[in-house]
């Protein structure tokens, strides 16, 4: 179990591994996460399944470097294990046939935007897919995306690949030109902020897919709880999908930097301890 | 009935008699009750090492002496696991030890945990005949059970309870905590193949994640879970069962039956404003990211704020945790608000004893109403209200009024709410016919611990919604009993 089969870069920072976890391929949905653990004294993480082989018996991951834990994982070879996968995790995405849906993915976001892409398209909707990077390299999954989207967007914010401009640009493009059901927003939190803004004008009903700080992920410690509406509610196992209109970023925002100097002093321990 | 003429021929038989005779009441009664060496409140503020040090031999045999023996050991009633406690001291009175630790492992799991954690003051000790007719401190049962569980561990010579030949039924338990664990432990003696499920990447639950290394070290736990493996019981880390595999996949597997003992999981908060700042905690989190995670120790991760000023909101024994927890990662002030006053403060005594030693702050007769961050969104300060006690409510305790006008500001740079826990909902959703109560929790059986589901039964926090260490071991071996009657008839 927790073997790595595959690993390869996606771009400089991001990299996709394929790993066994058969009971976790078999039960995972769009939408569900898992939280890995990769060795005796790591942290738990959660990251999205992105994919799944039911048959052979593996999930995808798709991991961006950030911090310490990311980086680590990224020195893992084929052929190595992952200490602890648990899952699937969270609320499986709410799937129906809504007619036209404009999923947007920002980054790295794009990994759990793909199999809600896919689910969607299974269930009937059409579906426009705008995948937006910093710059031409950032940009992921762009095949996979076209084989589930009957039209994909990309946009970059130095315009080296697709079309220059914030991802808000792409999807007002949509918006102004046809009618959107629904909207599914994935990626940093800034990003889903005003991607929800900018659905809000138009009013399509839009969920935002978060990515909050856990320990758990199965609703004991409430370190991933954010304000959706009037309420708090723990991504973990209300989320990690919410009403993208009714969720509090700029607390989100905040609450992702509660470790910010530990972490990246931890980081930069770890980095200096690569180099020597 | 079948325990009780169970005790009485164990009672009955020469060396306890002899021992009854070797020493007059009257003197055994004159014995003071031994008191636990601890580490020094200064030192141990600054470390994670248990705080109880245990009793000697010497001071545990004395202590044994003080036991009378009595014709109707009241004691037992007191506990929720039906310990045969006069037995278990009377070996250590003979200097029997590791007799005494068979007989606390005939009916509990966990000798070693409950010795440290149960609140013994207000169970076995509370039904002692000193403390019932005499007025006096009760026989230290709880130090005694824990010097007994040490002193087998300690000597290499650790016994496995004799288990029956195998029944080839194949029962899931769901949760290792100490209700699982118990229900485990039961089960696998009565022959069954027992696999426990968990969630997280240690077994143990609560007494791993929860209960904090200064009060119940984790290789303590770890040893007495050896001694289920031992017994042929199967650990499956990492397996989320309605997630990772369905209850019917399970059934499919072979199960022929499950015990649901998955915690009160959900921490509560007030809903107050400022509650989501950054510092702001449920006391789950600060306790797993300290206990389970290891955010102290070196080559671990998991980061944890240390701050300097902490409040802890709350009177129980995981506010007490939180709190001790708090001063021992550096905290200059660490407090505890509660809003009652502290006769009705729900922690143990001791852990209340310890706190106070300890330099902990206790703001009794408070009550945060919100809490104040700073541009980055980290919490800086609270707004208390003071409160005085009217009438007693439906709890029987004297229910705390607000005294208007009183808020005053108080600095913190860390809050960790511990104000309780609700039922964990994930078994709820994913079994859409079990019966639960309007609280979450699972409705059973109180007899077998059957649900509405006949091969499913639950105990522990998941139906108490919230209790102790014991009273989940208690269900543990009621639920137990209730899958052998089950599985029985099928």
């Amino acid at each position: 179990m927790n073997r790595i089969l595959k690993k390869e870069f996606l771009s400089e920072n991001v990299f996709r591994m394929i790993v066994e976890s058969p009971r976790i391929a078999q039960s995972r949905k769009a939408g569900n996460f898992v939280i890995v653990r990769l060795d005796e004294g790591g942290e738990r993480i959660p990251l999205t399944v992105a994919d799944a082989d039911v048959e052979k018996g593996t999930i995808t991951l798709i991991v961006q470097k950030v911090g310490c834990t990311s980086a680590k994982m990224s020195k893992l070879s084929e052929g190595d294990f992952i200490q602890d996968i648990v899952g699937p995790l969270g609320q499986p995405t709410h799937i129906e046939n809504f007619g036209t849906v404009l999923c947007a993915g920002g980054g790295v976001g794009i990994a759990p935007l793909y199999p809600i892409v896919q689910a969607l398209k299974r269930a009937g909707n059409k579906v426009i897919t705008i995948l937006a990077a910093r710059s031409a390299d950032l940009v992921i999954l762009e095949k996979e995306m076209r084989e589930f989207s009957d039209e994909v967007i990309v946009m970059t914010d130095d315009g080296s690949y697709g079309k220059k401009g914030l991802v808000t640009q792409g999807m007002e493009e949509v918006l102004q030109r046809e009618k959107v059901d629904q909207s599914v927003v994935v990626g940093p939190a800034v990003m889903m902020k005003f991607a929800a803004l900018t659905t809000q004008k138009y009013n399509v009903p839009t969920m935002a897919s978060l990515n909050t700080i856990m320990v758990d992920g199965t609703g004991m410690c409430g370190a991933c709880r954010c304000s959706v509406g009037d309420k708090t509610q723990f991504v973990c196992v209300d989320g990690p999908e919410f009403d993208a209109h009714q969720i509090n970023f700029d607390e989100m925002i905040q609450r992702l930097n509660a470790y910010k100097e530990v972490e990246q002093a931890a980081y930069q321990q770890y980095l200096q301890n690569e180099n020597n | 009935m079948e325990n009780t003429s169970k005790i009485n021929t164990e009672r009955n038989k020469p060396w306890r008699d002899d021992l009854r005779k070797a020493m007059k009441s009257a003197d055994r009664t004159k014995i003071e009750r031994v008191v636990m060496p601890e580490q020094d409140p200064v030192v141990r503020a600054g470390n994670h090492i248990e705080v109880n040090r245990g009793l000697s031999p010497e001071q545990a045999v004395n202590e044994a002496k003080r036991c009378l023996d009595c014709v109707d050991p009241t004691c037992i009633t007191g506990c929720p696991v039906n310990i045969d406690i006069p037995k278990f001291i009377k070996h250590i009175e003979a200097g029997n030890f590791l007799d005494a630790a068979v007989t606390l492992k005939a009916t509990n799991t966990l000798p070693a945990v409950c010795g440290r954690v149960c609140p013994q003051e207000v169970q076995c000790e509370e039904q002692c005949f000193y403390k019932l007719k005499l007025k006096k401190p009760a026989v230290a049962i709880g130090n005694l059970e824990r010097f007994a569980a040490d002193f087998e561990r300690e000597s290499g010579n650790i016994s496995v309870p004799t288990v029956a030949a195998s029944k080839k039924t194949k029962v899931a338990v769901v949760g290792s905590g100490p209700a699982g664990l118990a229900v485990a432990g039961d089960l696998a003696k009565w022959g069954y193949e027992v696999t426990v499920f968990e969630a997280l990447h240690q077994i143990g639950g609560v007494l791993k994640y929860g209960i904090p290394e200064f009060r119940l070290p984790n290789p303590i736990v770890d040893v007495e879970i050896e001694n289920l493996r031992k017994m042929g019981v199967r650990f499956e880390l990492n397996y989320i069962v309605g997630k990772t595999s369905s209850f019917d996949d399970l059934r499919a597997e072979g199960f022929k039956a499950f015990f649901i003992g998955s915690g009160a999981g959900l921490p509560n908060f007030m809903n107050i404003p400022g509650e989501n700042l950054i510092g702001v905690f449920s006391s789950n989190e600060y306790l797993t990211r300290v206990n389970l995670m290891g955010a102290t120790r070196a080559g671990c991760d998991t980061p944890v704020l240390s701050g300097k000023k902490v409040a802890v909101i709350g009177g129980g024994n995981t506010a007490m945790d939180s709190v001790r927890t708090a001063k021992r990662l550096g905290a200059e002030r660490a407090m505890i608000i509660y809003r009652r006053s502290m006769d009705e403060m729900p922690a143990r005594i001791e852990e209340i004893h310890h706190a106070q030693e300890e330099g902990i702050e206790f703001m009794c007769l408070h009550n945060p109403t919100e809490y104040i961050g700073d541009e980055q969104g980290r919490v800086v300060r609270m707004v208390l209200q003071k409160m005085e006690l009217g009438e007693p409510d439906a709890s029987g305790r004297r229910r705390p009024i607000v005294i208007k006008g009183s808020e005053f500001e108080v600095d913190v740079d860390s809050v960790v709410v511990s104000i309780g826990v609700s039922p964990n909902p994930l078994i709820a959703q994913v079994l859409p016919s079990l019966e639960i109560s309007k609280w979450g929790t699972i409705i059973v059986n109180e007899e077998t611990m059957q649900t509405s589901i006949p091969d499913l039964f639950a105990g522990g926090d998941i139906v108490r919604g919230g209790a102790t260490v014991i009273l989940a071991m208690g269900d543990g071996r009621k639920a137990a009993a209730g899958i052998r009657d089950f599985l029985s008839k099928q």
